[in-house]
């Protein structure tokens, strides 16, 4: 974390000493996370290293048993997920996960499903359109019946719909075809550059520092790496653990 | 080689043809020992010549030759060149069924088996040899099933507008001489008995003479409406805005129009039918929401129509033993949705929490729980016990009174009800809520994660449900006067679970056809339908539609609104091809023409 961020700004989001348990098993231990406006951070592991549970924690479907989950200087540990939507962090699922039988404007129009203000809702789906022309094309389809990059395309929008602060990217390379990974990482990048602040949880390690300001490393549930991307490219640790060289 | 010493035509897909005459004859042999050709044999269809009985088991022929030749749809242009061949294995499944009469008509004939198998009986047998001995009956059956697998598969040969006559025709007379006893009622209305009186024979089912008329006339008008009607319905979809609403008025406006006006010419019985039709409906749009849109599986739904039913005998009834005072029966359905609020919010908060399996079967449990305590002699003092409550009042309107005695008030009654019902339906699943209750549907974790608060949206579909089953258990203790906790068996739950998935889920004009088809023609779980013939075999029949439709159509008989307006017609053709679905030729080769061609379709290959 570099010394302007920590002084300028307050994070958006921050885990403080965040412990969680599944029954006896202690899950994330003492992690420490912050992400700032604008950034593009990923947090990388392998299996089982806690990356899931802690988008879970972010998003209140699991409660930690200690430390603080806070959004914007509030702490929100015992918020439902229906309020943090509200307040600023959207998830877009791994493998997409679209309502498939429901159409494509509908699905974007569930993202908004929090959303009062009707007008602003309709100048959102028209930026989702401007943002993914391909999507607008495809409105009354069925979601299921699309591509799988036209899926990633909704599922973004989906999660866009409810004007989060930080979108929660979970595993978004999972499941495309190589050259759709390679198109699904530019979209986030572009995103990104839009002023979205942006969490993104990744196995393809190589691929999320490609982009990424930051990353973090998670093992077994403690946080091990905590670097800016390019010292995490670097750092021979790494290297050998997750960018897959001897 | 031996094979190139086979003509072309010769070259069948044997194990195919094996596989179905097969089956076909099992299906001869099964359909007649649970009873349906002696049971459904003094019922005439053509007088002199075809009982139900018996067209009981030609049917399987008939489509089984028809299934033989069938090629897998592929992007929906079916088998590209039918010819002798189709035909030939239409045949040959067909003679291959006629191993079913063979081993009935040997077997009964032979050994004794009537301890076990109650149908394996005399009557059966004379039934199947045509009371002219065994060697006669058999070649019969033969020639019987051979013929008719042939004009099965020869199905496939003819032209399309051939095809299209022909099995206008066949629906056409089966419809009329079927619905004999409806169209009499109808006929009496309208003062047309003549026709009637003409029509039928005096033992019941069409004369030939009119058969033979009423076939040209099926025949001609046909070939009339050809397209039209596809044409009528591809116009309505086809328009937008205002002037798709003044449409959907005008419909609406005319199906209103018929159903206050047809019940003054309707009899009794049609208008008992009706009302209890409109019964079920009520209970399906409820259940519609509960499963159909929200994707919880209630298999309890039965509780809720109990406490309707229950609420109002207490409130209403002279001889509910705690509740003296007669309420009317307005007051009553106040009290009786707020009790079912209540009731759908104590069941439904601990139960909602599961998924799948799990909720169905807790919810299943609940059913029989609540049945069972009204039935209790805890809460005799209270609800009677397994005497129930009688003497349910009338509802007394004011400008008129609906009671059981007069099923047309019942029926006007129940209509009122419905249309609430319907507009709610439909305003509900447009509504932010029944958005909500889609995406739980789909996908509850994902939903949760859009913020949707997915245990308080479950409750309000369970609490929804509830209110309009209780509202037609009400209805159902005025009408028939008195509610017995045996009026509400899970045989209750599970038959409007089947209306709803036979109609198709989720979708309201879906409902309202599977209410009518199945409760209108087959029967309630003890009120009769159309068909009274079948009623001991009514639970049989809406097992098989059920895995029928499970397996080929599981968007149900009407496929869902969203589906066909929405989607492309390329989209659709996909769809149908990933599923197996089968099509018409005319309708897949059309489609195929409006595409142009297979772009769009790589994506899903």
């Amino acid at each position: 974390m570099s010394a302007e961020q920590s002084a300028g700004q307050t994070a958006l989001l921050e885990f403080r000493k965040v412990n969680t348990h599944y029954g006896a098993v202690h899950i994330l231990k003492d992690v420490d996370l912050a992400i700032y406006p604008g950034e593009l951070v990923c947090l990388l592991g392998g299996n089982a290293s806690g990356k899931t549970t802690t988008l879970k924690t972010l998003l209140g479907m699991v409660i930690p048993t200690s430390g603080e989950v806070v959004f914007d200087g509030e702490v929100v540990n015992h918020q439902p997920t229906s309020y943090r939507v509200a307040n600023g962090v959207t998830m877009v699922p791994e493998n997409r996960r679209l309502f498939k039988r429901l159409s494509v404007k509908e699905n974007l129009v569930l993202g908004a499903y929090l959303r009062k203000d009707k007008d602003d809702i309709e100048a959102d789906l028209e930026y989702v359109y401007e943002l993914f022309p391909r999507v607008k094309e495809r409105l009354n389809q069925k979601s299921g019946t699309l591509s799988g990059g036209e899926q990633q395309m909704v599922a973004i929008g989906r999660a866009l719909m409810s004007r989060p602060k930080v979108l929660l990217m979970d595993e978004p390379s999972m499941g495309l075809a190589p050259a759709l990974v390679q198109q699904n990482f530019e979209l986030i990048q572009q995103i990104n550059d839009e002023g979205m602040a942006i969490f993104m949880v990744e196995q393809n390690a190589n691929m999320a520092l490609s982009i990424a300001d930051r990353g973090w490393v998670l093992q077994t549930g403690m946080v091990v790496l905590n670097d800016t991307a390019e010292a995490l490219l670097a750092n021979p640790e790494m290297r050998a653990a997750y960018l897959g060289e001897a | 080689m031996s094979a190139s010493a086979t003509p072309a035509w010769f070259q069948l897909d044997w194990r195919r043809v094996g596989r179905w005459g097969g089956l076909c004859a099992l299906g001869i042999v099964l359909v007649s020992l649970i009873g349906m050709p002696v049971g459904l044999d003094r019922r005439i269809i053509i007088e002199g010549r075809l009982s139900l009985g018996y067209l009981a088991l030609i049917w399987m022929p008939l489509l089984f030759g028809y299934l033989v030749p069938k090629r897998i749809v592929l992007e929906g242009v079916e088998n590209p060149d039918p010819g002798i061949r189709d035909v030939l294995a239409g045949l040959c499944a067909g003679v291959l069924a006629g191993l079913g009469p063979l081993l009935l008509i040997l077997g009964i004939d032979n050994f004794n088996l009537r301890k076990p198998l109650v149908n394996w009986s005399p009557q059966l047998l004379e039934l199947l040899t045509f009371g002219r001995g065994i060697g006669y009956g058999v070649a019969v059956w033969f020639a019987i099933c051979a013929v008719l697998g042939l004009v099965g598969s020869s199905m496939h040969v003819l032209p399309a507008n051939v095809r299209r006559v022909v099995s206008f025709i066949a629906y056409g007379l089966l419809f009329i001489s079927v619905l004999e006893a409806a169209i009499d009622d109808l006929s009496e209305g309208f003062g047309l008995e003549s026709l009637t009186d003409a029509m039928y024979a005096r033992r019941g089912g069409l004369t030939v003479k009119f058969s033979i008329i009423l076939a040209v006339v099926i025949g001609v008008l046909s070939i009339v409406t050809k397209g039209r009607v596809k044409g009528a319905a591809n116009h309505y979809k086809g328009l937008q805005g205002a002037e798709r609403k003044r449409a959907s008025m005008l419909l609406f406006s005319g199906v209103t129009a018929l159903c206050i006006v047809l019940p003054m010419f309707l009899g009794m019985i049609m208008n008992e039918l009706l009302a209890n039709v409109g019964l079920f409906l009520l209970l399906a749009l409820g259940l519609n929401i509960v499963v159909g849109l929200a994707g919880i599986l209630d298999l309890g739904y039965v509780a809720f129509f109990a406490v309707g039913g229950y609420t109002t005998a207490v409130l209403t009834s002279a001889e509910s033993p705690f509740f003296t005072p007669e309420l009317h029966f307005g007051f009553a359905l106040i009290v009786v949705v707020a009790m079912a609020g209540l009731t759908g919010l104590v069941i439904g908060a601990p139960v909602i929490r599961m998924r799948g399996d799990y909720l169905a079967i807790v919810t299943l449990g609940f059913g029989e729980i609540i049945r069972l305590l009204f039935m209790s002699d805890w809460l005799k003092p209270y609800f009677g016990g397994a005497q129930g409550i009688t003497n349910v009042p009338h509802v007394d309107l004011g400008f008129a009174v609906v009671k059981g005695t007069d099923p047309r008030s019942v029926f006007y009654m129940v209509l009122v009800l419905c249309v609430l019902a319907v507009y709610v339906s439909w305003r509900l699943q447009g509504s932010r809520l029944g958005r909500a209750w889609m995406a739980i549907r789909e996908d509850e974790q994902v939903a949760e994660a859009m913020g949707i608060n997915t245990v308080n949206a479950k409750l309000m579909a369970f609490v929804v449900g509830a209110m309009m089953a209780a509202v037609s258990g009400a209805v159902l203790a005025a009408k028939v006067g008195s509610v017995f906790p045996n009026s509400f068996m899970i045989l209750v739950s599970i038959i409007i679970l089947v209306v709803v998935i036979v109609g198709g889920m989720g979708n309201i004009a879906g409902v309202l056809v599977g209410s009518f088809v199945l409760i209108g023609v087959l029967g309630g779980p003890r009120q009769p339908g159309l068909l009274q013939e079948f009623q001991s075999y009514k639970l049989l029949i809406y097992g098989a539609l059920l895995v029928f439709m499970m397996l080929k159509r599981p968007e149900g008989l009407v496929p869902s609104a969203r589906r066909s307006q929405e989607l492309h017609q390329e989209e659709f053709l996909q769809d149908a091809w990933l599923k197996g679905e089968d099509h018409d030729i005319e309708e897949a080769a059309e489609a195929a023409a409006a595409v142009g061609g297979s772009e769009g379709t790589g994506d899903q290959a």
